[in-house]
């Protein structure tokens, strides 16, 4: 095969791999059967391409060879273990069968969602449901998947396999939900692609604070729904959130991976083309008939900092509002906790000083290393000095990532 | 598919409901298994008397051990259980979350292992 036919082969095997695994999982109803299908037939595509040429419809190809891959493989097991699995694989063998018209784009749409809503399924613990939809919807490697976690390879191996047992033994079904639940499963959904993106944005821990690679895929799988579920007002507010997110991301750390404030961030490095598309999506969340979603404000307040020139110019009573609108949806420490910061911005530190103490008084966050930052940050705007270094020296002993602890550690010694 | 969702919840929360509210939840019961009768997923489903009454039994070595009291000394007892038949997960969970005992307690949603040959 010459260099640029191999070329067109990857590229078609990158397009379409999540749609084939898709729909073959719908056709076969089994996740692993329908894998070792989908590698079956890119082997085959392999092979008879370059002597016979592209098929004009790759995806129809690649999905109807993998289910005659599948067959043949089915008909092997049960002529060895027959009397075992007849029911299930004649079942299996007879969807398999059934014909559908493959270039429907809806159809593949519709198996996409379905790969989605099975891969976040509630009932699959949330550590399961980011790593499959990294390895079946995006299609990562497993390895790449452990590498995101930061576990072996053969740790990752054995937590997918036990999810897709799950999957199987539970009967969790390959099929959107309802729409009487549609929505509550929606956030789960969004929950899982935002953990991916946090994931990559800052790392858990270790040295590196960003990892670009999950940020994209998030930002991806965002598109996708997007696609899948037009005017959804969380996808767009979701996906609004991250693009205005990702577009600060090379201007977040220094050449030396050091941490960059918002503030001392050099806006010329920003994404303009993600930001133009972050704030078009803010705005038809926002004013979409449905439920205002959590993300959509999250974005909301991204954008009125991405908009501000400087940081003087910077909106902060609106910020602190939406902060107001955000708690009322959203109790969450953390929301708190950035109340507090933009209400130091427009009321003073000593206000912002109050919050922060009843947050901490409330016990539930007493080892967030960001809630001691902010507190040594207010003390020393007050002139408190000692106890200004007592909270970032409580910062530091908290915070898990090595960047985020240069700063700190930084902070300190400027006082 | 075959589920077992087994009933849990706190034997003194549950005695804290009173004459009216336990006489409530009966019925409200009876209605929840009527109902999966008539939809055709019922298989059986019984209620048990407390976890005080209950006997654990082990054998090692050939020996039997019987025990007073349950398996494990939980916060909340299994109270009673539903064989039902439903379609997916997703159904079994839906039919779950309509048991009465759900909103005081917690209901565990068991497959059934298929028996095969």
């Amino acid at each position: 095969m010459s260099a640029s036919a191999a070329g067109n082969v990857e590229e078609v095997f990158r397009r379409e791999a999540g749609r084939v695994l898709a729909t073959l999982i719908r056709l076969l109803g089994d996740f692993d059967l329908a894998e070792e299908a989908q590698q079956d037939a890119f082997a085959a595509a392999i092979e008879q391409w370059p002597a016979q040429g592209m098929p004009d419809n790759p995806r129809a190809w690649l999905i109807s060879a993998g289910r005659n891959k599948a067959i043949d493989r089915i008909r092997r097991e049960v002529f060895f273990r027959e009397k075992i699995f007849d029911r299930e694989l004649a079942a299996a063998q007879c969807d398999v069968l059934a014909e559908i018209d493959e270039s429907d784009e809806a159809i593949f749409g519709d198996d996409r969602l379905r790969l989605i809503f099975t891969c976040c399924h509630p009932a699959l613990n949330a550590e399961a449901q980011i790593a499959l939809t990294l390895r079946e919807v995006c299609g990562l490697s497993t390895q790449a998947v452990a590498r995101a976690f930061l576990v072996s390879e053969e740790t990752m191996a054995q937590r997918l396999v036990r999810a897709k047992r799950k999957i199987r033994d539970a009967g969790i079904p390959y099929e959107t939900p309802d729409p009487a639940v549609l929505d509550q499963r929606i956030d789960g959904v969004l929950a899982v692609v935002y953990g991916v993106f946090t994931e990559g944005y800052a790392a858990t821990a270790g040295a590196q604070l960003i990892d670009v690679e999950l940020c994209a895929e998030a930002i991806r799988l965002g598109r996708l729904l997007d696609t899948l579920l037009p005017g959804n007002t969380g996808v767009m507010g979701l996906l609004a959130l991250m693009l205005l997110h990702d577009a600060r991301r090379s201007s977040r750390v220094s050449d030396a991976g050091d941490v960059v404030l918002l503030d001392d961030q050099d806006r010329s490095q920003w994404d303009q083309a993600e930001i133009s598309e972050g704030l078009t999506l803010v705005d038809k969340s926002l004013t979409a008939r449905g439920q205002v979603s959590p993300y959509a404000v999250q974005a909301a307040i991204a954008a009125l900092h991405v908009r501000a020139g400087d940081k003087q110019a910077t909106d902060w009573p609106q910020i602190v509002g939406l902060y107001e609108v955000l708690l009322r949806l959203q109790p969450t420490p953390v929301i708190e906790l950035n109340h507090a910061v933009a209400v130091s911005m427009v009321d003073g530190a000593a206000r912002a000083l109050d919050l922060v103490d009843s947050l901490a008084a409330r016990g539930r966050v007493t080892q967030y290393h960001l809630l001691h930052a902010a507190r040594g940050r207010f003390l020393q705007q007050l002139g408190r000095i000692e106890e200004a270094r007592e909270a970032y020296g409580t910062a530091l002993k908290t915070a898990a990532l090595e960047p985020e602890r240069r700063f700190l550690a930084a902070r300190m010694a400027a006082i | 598919m075959n589920y077992l969702l087994l009933i849990y919840s706190n034997e003194a929360e549950f005695k804290a409901l009173g004459e009216t509210g336990l006489k409530k939840m009966s019925d409200e019961y009876t209605e929840f298994t009527k109902s999966i009768v008539q939809g055709g997923q019922f298989k059986a489903g019984d209620r048990l008397k407390p976890a005080s009454t209950a006997s654990t039994v082990r054998v090692r070595n050939g020996k039997t051990a019987i025990t007073d009291g349950p398996f494990a000394e939980t916060r909340e007892q299994l109270g009673g259980y539903y064989l039902i038949e439903a379609k997916n997960l997703d159904e079994a969970t839906a039919i779950a979350a309509r048991i009465p005992g759900a909103r005081i307690g917690s209901i565990e949603v068991r497959p059934i292992w298929p028996l095969t040959g």
